[in-house]
């Protein structure tokens, strides 16, 4: 193996930072999770976070999202600070989420499941009144999005158990896609599916980003980080231990950075 | 998909065949139907009561459809079984009615209709809402036990324990009373010891019965609502050592109550005739049928008292006699 | 930017498709075929008079089903409905007979009965302890206290008002009673709910997981809590029913209500896991049941035989349903 070239932290472009956290510190009893992580994500790109297991990925994305409460450091949307209360509050925001475990109801069709909680009333008097669902719409609109995405589905009306596992881990991106506003975070989307299945969920994720929103993908599959990523955000025991570049960066640098082989210096805190 | 088609096809066909086979017992146009609808299914007052219909219909060349409730207090199944059985077109009802005035609508809609409802073993209230009633008179029955068991008891001073079944039934309520007017002693006096409510039931009968015994050792006399009940008083004495010492009563004649007679674990039991109702139940139907001539009012079906220690001055018969007229097995 | 632009209207796909896609054909056949049985084994069974007095045999079961559909759906199971729709009849009955504005003292049973699903509701969202063993629970302390309240006694409740479901009305030559239009009335409007709205879509949700409709932003607890409130209601209505049935008040009725509707939910195709299954089925479970007991009757056969078929039918109901999700 040759010896990694001195590895540069990319220099942060403070314009266009969609999503940031600054010094942020969260702590389970005496386990630090969070340990003064900072994080950026820029408009329009795919930021991976890559990092051993229990270096604090999935505490991070929940920090971000309002799912846990930071004990210190601040998040800034959009270059202003913010304080989520929970899940709910972010997604109010335009942030949207696909869970590790999906979170869609099996029974219930691909329609339905891209609506579930934010389901359309029909205009007028039905809806207000009535509180009449509004089906048709919400199918027009499930089809319009799915097609959006290039994402081939047997039928909007099928229900969700009867899809594949790659196929629903499409409508759980896809409900992220159709009412995400601001960005999206992905929590390990590819995890056990096979190589087809995979292919058709970064094609989705793709189409996001060409839609023109931010995505943060959690993974631990280099080859589909490099594939896809923009920029690699890399946790080391609590800590963004650098953001590399996959044009300039090489699987081996980031897997040396994300154990310890290799040290770097922070770009917000040379100290380290 | 195609084991959910083929279940589905094999289970409606499963449902469909259980239901024509059943169908290998229908009724011919011609026969007069008469309809019997008891208690509970269970209880083997009941079954006898059935049998014995079944027995007498046959004789008569009638059609016997026999309907229970779920469970004591099931008004809504006998309400539904009496509707289909007008809709089947049943000559007459024979009905056991679960509540003396829960059946009151439908036993009008149902002699409306033209249809004899004769109540069996239990009156309704009013007692005239149905045509006639066959039925145990079930103060006398308690009279007898009574009666019996204060003579029984000699010279003794008597402490009465009153084991009943389920409070504000109108055969529960006559049997008690009747029990203490034929003990010559009223409600409240202070021969009582205390009461217990079991249900009728044996496993409630011999915990009503520990209490009772718990609470005063010197109860010498039990009224029981039933033999089960006086079975699971038996048990309690057992377990005390006053088996020997309390003149234990009841009424039915059920079987296994008369062989408890035998056995000398109850001292006598008020035998009533549940096939004598059916029977007589099934005849009056007939006859309607027939001649349009409906029976009124109430007729006492008749009690005996059992026993194999008789007393001067109290008419019994043995558990020889017992055996051979009892119900049940 | 709005999160869902308008596009053009789709045309619409196979509504024959959909019809056999329908969850409820299965049960409808049935019911059809043990129709058609006993059309032929007896005439008698088609008659406008009997067809009239199976649904008002289907009154008071076909309506606690509704609520127990609701439970069901969301993987609950309600096994305090007779109790509940009893305390009803008993509360409505002793205020009448004290007294009391009929319209007053069904208005007040029926929110109590609502109120005994809230208390259901409350401790299984709340504390989040088993549906099963919450409405034991509540069975048993109901079978106690109606016992108190009516001392022991069933008592005889005749009144104009409390009786209404009970009284007749004609439509075109067939006979109904007011109550079997108040249960359809009560099938539509729940129907509506759970088909139509939020409401109803978040109930089959929560059935299939509550985890995802929590993290979709659902409130799971407040809904459940309501769904058991409205269930209340429903056997609230029951008792109306009921005492429209039989003009009594007994605390020893419909001790097998619990399980008898858990039946009807079961053979209309209704998975006892949640979220699958709906309200149409379940009137067609109800009818079912009726019109087996009532054709037997007809036939003037042993009514053993009913336990038996339905019995038959639960269990492959119960099958099917297990075969389809394990495809799943
Ligand atoms: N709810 C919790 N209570 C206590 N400790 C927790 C909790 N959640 C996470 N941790 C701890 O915090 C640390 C970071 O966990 P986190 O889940 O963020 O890691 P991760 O990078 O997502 O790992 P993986 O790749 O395995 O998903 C771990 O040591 C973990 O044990
Ligand atoms: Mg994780």
């Amino acid at each position: 193996m040759k010896t990694p070239a001195p590895l540069q932290p990319i220099p942060s472009d403070s314009a266009g930072i969609v999503l940031e956290a600054r010094n942020v510190v969260k702590r389970y009893g005496h386990m630090t999770a969070l340990d003064g992580v900072d994080f950026e994500l820029r408009a329009g790109e795919i930021l991976a976070v890559v990092g051993d297991n229990g270096a604090g990925k999935s505490t991070l994305i929940k920090a971000l999202t309002g799912a846990v409460h930071p004990d210190g450091g601040e998040i800034l949307l959009d270059g202003e600070p913010v304080h989520f209360k929970g899940p709910l509050d972010a997604r109010h925001r335009g942030i949207e989420t696909v869970y590790q475990d999906l979170a869609v109801a099996p029974a219930l069709d691909i329609a339905s499941n891209l609506f579930l909680g934010r389901e359309l009333r029909r205009p007028g008097i039905m809806g207000s009144v009535f509180r009449r669902l509004d089906k048709k719409r919400m199918r027009q609109e499930a089809e319009r999005s799915m097609a959006e995405l290039k994402f081939r589905l047997p039928s909007i009306t099928n229900a969700v158990e009867a899809l594949s596992g790659g196929q629903r881990q499409g409508v759980a991106v896809a409900r992220a896609a159709l009412f995400a506003r601001k960005l999206v975070i992905m929590d390990e989307p590819t995890a056990a599916l096979g190589v087809r299945e995979t292919g058709q969920v970064l094609e989705l994720i793709r189409a996001i980003r060409d839609r023109g929103l931010p995505v943060v993908l959690i993974s631990h599959n280099m080859p589909n980080v490099f594939e896809l990523a923009d920029r690699i955000h890399i946790m080391r025991l609590g800590r963004r231990a650098a953001v590399v570049s996959p044009k300039t960066h090489s699987m081996g640098d980031v897997v040396a950075i994300m154990t310890g082989a290799t040290r770097v210096e922070e770009a917000r805190d040379p100290g380290v | 998909m195609t084991t959910i088609k083929l279940l589905k096809s094999a289970s409606f066909g499963l449902a469909a065949c259980a239901v024509s086979f059943a169908f290998t017992g229908q009724a011919s146009a011609e026969d007069v139907i008469v309809g019997l609808v008891t208690k509970t299914e269970v209880n083997p007052f009941f079954v006898k009561m059935r049998q014995a219909a079944e027995a007498q219909a046959k004789e008569k060349g009638a059609k016997l459809i026999a309907r229970a409730g779920k469970f004591d207090g099931d008004n809504e199944g006998q309400v539904a079984a009496i509707e289909d059985l007008i809709s089947a077109g049943a000559k007459g009802i024979l009905l056991t009615p679960n509540n003396s005035s829960g059946m009151l609508n439908i036993i009008k809609k149902a002699r409306d209709a033209g249809v004899l409802v004769i109540a069996l073993d239990t009156a309704t209230d009013p007692a005239d809402a149905v045509d006639a009633t066959f039925a145990t008179d079930n103060f006398e029955a308690g009279v007898q036990q009574g009666a019996y068991a204060r003579k029984a008891l000699g010279d003794k001073t008597p402490i009465v324990a009153m084991l009943d079944g389920t409070p504000g039934g109108t055969v529960d309520t006559f049997r008690h009373d009747g029990y203490l007017k034929g003990f010559g002693i009223a409600e409240g006096d202070p021969a009582i010891a205390g009461a217990a409510i079991t249900n009728g039931a044996q496993d409630k009968g011999q915990i009503g019965m520990e209490n009772l015994l718990s609470k005063n050792g010197d109860i010498n006399a039990v009224y029981t609502i039933n033999e089960p009940a006086a079975a699971g008083a038996y048990a309690a004495l057992k377990s005390f050592g006053k088996e020997a010492d309390v003149m234990l009563t009841s009424i039915d004649g059920g079987c296994a109550g008369v062989r408890d007679v035998k056995d000398g674990k109850i001292a006598a039991t008020v035998m009533q005739f549940p096939y004598k109702m059916a029977a007589m139940g099934v005849d009056a139907v007939v006859e309607y049928a027939a001649t349009g001539k409906k029976p009124s009012g109430f007729v006492n079906t008749g009690s005996f008292l059992i026993t194999d220690k008789p007393v001067d001055g109290i008419e019994s018969k043995d558990t020889a006699w017992g055996l051979k007229n009892c119900w049940g097995d | 930017m709005s999160a869902v632009p308008v596009s053009p209207p789709e045309k619409t796909s196979g509504v024959m498709a959909k019809i056999i896609g329908v969850p409820s054909a299965g049960p409808l056949l049935v019911l059809l075929a043990f129709g058609l049985i006993f059309a032929i084994t007896n005439p008698r069974f088609l008659a406008t008079h009997n067809l009239s007095i199976i649904l008002q045999q289907t009154v008071i079961i076909g309506t606690l089903a509704i609520g127990q559909t609701l439970v069901i759906l969301t993987a609950g199971i309600d096994l305090a409905v007779g109790a509940i729709c009893v305390l009803g009849t008993i509360i409505a009955g002793k205020l009448v007979t004290s007294g009391y504005d009929p319209a007053l003292s069904m208005a007040f049973s029926v929110l109590v009965c609502t109120a005994a699903g809230f208390a259901a509701g409350g401790l299984i969202s709340g504390l989040r302890l088993p549906p099963f063993i919450v409405t034991l629970g509540i069975l048993g302390i109901l079978t106690a206290a109606l016992r108190l309240i009516s001392a022991g006694g069933a008592f005889p409740v005749r009144d104009e008002f409390l009786g209404w479901t009970g009284n007749t009305l004609r439509l075109g030559g067939f006979i109904v009673t007011y109550g079997v239009l108040l249960m359809f009335v009560l099938y539509a409007l729940v129907w509506y709910l759970l088909n139509e709205t939020k409401w109803g879509r978040h109930v089959y949700a929560i059935g299939n997981s509550p985890e995802a409709a929590r993290l979709v932003g659902i409130p799971v607890r407040r809904h459940l809590l309501s769904v058991y409130l409205l269930a209340g209601f429903i056997y609230g209505i029951g008792a109306w029913l009921a005492l429209g049935r039989i003009p009594n008040a007994d605390p020893n009725a419909l001790q097998t209500a619990n399980l008898d509707s858990i039946t009807a939910v079961v053979i209309g195709g209704t998975s006892l896991f949640g979220g699958r299954g709906g309200l149409i089925g379940t009137l067609i479970g109800a009818l079912i049941v009726g019109v087996l007991r009532n054709g037997l009757t007809l036939a003037g056969i042993d009514p053993l035989w009913q336990d038996l078929v339905t019995g038959i039918l639960v269990i492959v109901a119960v099958a099917l349903d297990q075969l389809s999700r394990r495809k799943g």
